[in-house]
């Protein structure tokens, strides 16, 4: 009986918390249209300081590591397509499981290390310190104040790193297609360009769109709701990273599973 | 006379400025407010007294709005706070300034944009007139030249008094105060009080101060409240205050230790919760 009560208890812990993050989503979106139409001289300052924290300041270690990940798919792929002679579709493969899988994935769990991670410490700290309380009696709203600036700087980002994080994936490749797989960079990206359709590169900037609605409502809720003192920023930065890792897990999948059976 | 009814010192009755009827307020099952009721009229000092535990943070986090009662009612400037709407909560927001215990002034803006904020949120005033209101409330509590500080910079007094100039930026009619002179030196501390009362004397602000310093409680306050275990023991002026002859009064006031738990049955008593005896 306990244990049956148990995954009750669990599963309905986890439907209010997914219940909690659509509803900040909601009301961070909103915040944001809004601002939009009444012209608000904060939110754009602080959406473009965020922006800039989690875009420009990504781009190095973003490049770097797609970069890597492009030749290792391209020497893993190499692995089998050389029993069988087909080292020029080496490319292909590198292509789409970068625009894909791999560009917006690697790009999304760069991104929760970089900003979801800070996000929640920022905002735990600001909880800690008060800070959120002052927002409130100050009639400012914490949504509209604190999370709708990252929300939009997160979906202007998100699908612009994931394309970058696409060209370096294939660049990464590119590389050992010169060395080991006959291409000249002209005819690596050539053959990269045949391989791609343009719906593979739209599911994957939708995938990073959503990556960056949960990154952004996670990192917050958890900041949101610390409980008082240090430990518990901690706390809430880990369960930022921890969640949104396994979110953004689902999310891919689902959206995966959606592209496979609507659109092939 | 209702005891918690509160009149001038001339004793006709004035309509107060904050009322609070018989409130409980719990956090989960614990019941931290035990039915609290009393006045606040406008242009007095009020002091909220209380130990560690006594409630006396909740009591102040409930008038402002960001705890709900679990019943009674808050009515400050005629409205009762239970039956706000949003709209309403933010009129009412700003008319009311906080200074909180730890100051929580923003870490990511300067002194100058900490008090601007709230002018730049709620007002249509241009850029120059706001700075120049924001030199006007910084000089104020005596921090003139230090808008371009972060609040990092500043040492805890200072940070105390951005905060207040924060807390004053909308000109509001009600400043409630959390432990203004908490982890201050006394030279410090005494800087805060004298700050209370001169924005009292110049602005004929109600100020609302929830404190357990006692020195700075009688220094600034026209009226007492003293909580003790989320009930009110006495309200009263300083001198009513001094007078008191009630037991939990006198052992506040006159700095008296808990007395030692020396039986077993008060073991017994603590452990089911029970108030032990106080001791002769």
């Amino acid at each position: 009986m306990a244990f049956t009560e148990n995954i009750g208890g669990a599963t309905l812990d986890g439907l209010a918390y997914l219940g909690g993050l659509a509803k900040l989503g909601a009301s961070a979106a909103r915040a944001v249209v809004m601002d939009v139409f009444e012209r608000r001289r904060l939110a754009y300052g602080r959406a473009m300081h965020q922006a800039m924290a989690v875009g420009i300041g990504s781009l190095p270690i973003l490049s770097l590591i797609t970069f890597f990940i492009g030749t290792i798919l391209a020497l893993q792929s190499a692995y089998e397509l050389r029993k069988f002679g087909a080292m020029q579709f080496v490319a292909d493969a590198v292509a789409i499981s970068v625009s894909r899988e791999l560009g917006p994935l690697i790009t999304a769990i760069l991104v929760i290390g970089r900003s979801g991670s800070s996000f929640a410490a920022e905002l735990g700290t600001m909880k800690v310190n008060e800070e959120i309380d002052a927002l409130e009696t100050m009639a400012l709203d914490p949504v509209r104040f604190l999370v709708a600036p990252k929300l939009l700087s997160m979906l202007l980002m998100m699908p612009c790193l994931t394309i970058w994080a696409d060209f370096m994936g294939v660049v990464g490749g590119a590389v050992f297609g010169m060395a080991a797989a006959g291409f000249t960079f002209k005819t690596y990206i050539i053959a990269t360009l045949n391989a791609l359709a343009l719906r593979d590169i739209v599911t994957g900037l939708i995938k990073s769109l959503m990556f960056g609605l949960v990154i952004t409502t996670v990192g917050c809720q958890e900041g949101l709701r610390t409980g008082l003192g240090a430990e518990e920023v901690g706390r809430s930065t880990t369960g930022a990273v921890v969640k949104s890792i396994f979110l953004v897990i689902m999310v891919d999948l689902v959206f995966t599973a959606m592209f496979y059976v609507g659109i092939g | 006379m209702d005891e918690f009814n509160a009149t001038d010192a001339h004793g006709s009755a004035q309509a107060p400025v904050l009322s609070i009827r018989n409130l409980h307020v719990a956090y989960g099952d614990r019941e931290i407010l035990h039915g609290v009721s009393f006045d606040v009229l406008a242009g007095e000092t009020v002091v909220i007294l209380g130990g560690s535990g006594s409630g006396k943070s909740t009591l102040l986090r409930t008038l402002v709005g960001l705890e709900s009662p679990t019943s009674g009612e808050v009515i400050l400037r005629g409205k009762n706070l239970q039956q706000l709407s949003e709209g309403e909560w933010r009129d009412l927001r700003q008319h009311i300034g906080i200074s909180f215990q730890s100051g929580a002034l923003f870490g990511s803006m300067t002194v100058g944009e900490n008090v601007a904020l709230p002018l730049l949120e709620h007002t249509q005033l241009d850029p120059a007139t706001i700075e120049i209101m924001v030199r006007l409330k910084l000089n104020e509590v005596g921090l003139s030249g230090y808008e371009d500080y972060m609040p990092a910079q500043l040492s805890g007094g200072m940070k105390k008094r951005a905060a207040v100039a924060r807390a004053m930026a909308m000109d509001p009619e009600i400043l409630f105060f959390d432990e203004p002179s908490a982890g201050l030196d006394p030279i410090i501390a005494a800087g805060i009080d004298q700050l209370l009362l001169k924005l009292k004397e110049a602005f004929g602000i109600t100020i609302i101060v929830v404190t357990h310093e006692l020195a700075s409680a009688f220094l600034i306050a026209d009226r007492m409240v003293l909580l003790d275990k989320g009930h009110i023991v006495a309200v009263g002026t300083t001198a009513e205050l001094q007078a008191s002859t009630h037991p939990r009064v006198r052992q506040f006031l006159d700095r008296v230790a808990e007395p030692e738990l020396s039986q077993e049955i008060d073991y017994l008593q603590m452990l089911t919760g029970e108030v032990p005896r106080p001791r002769q």
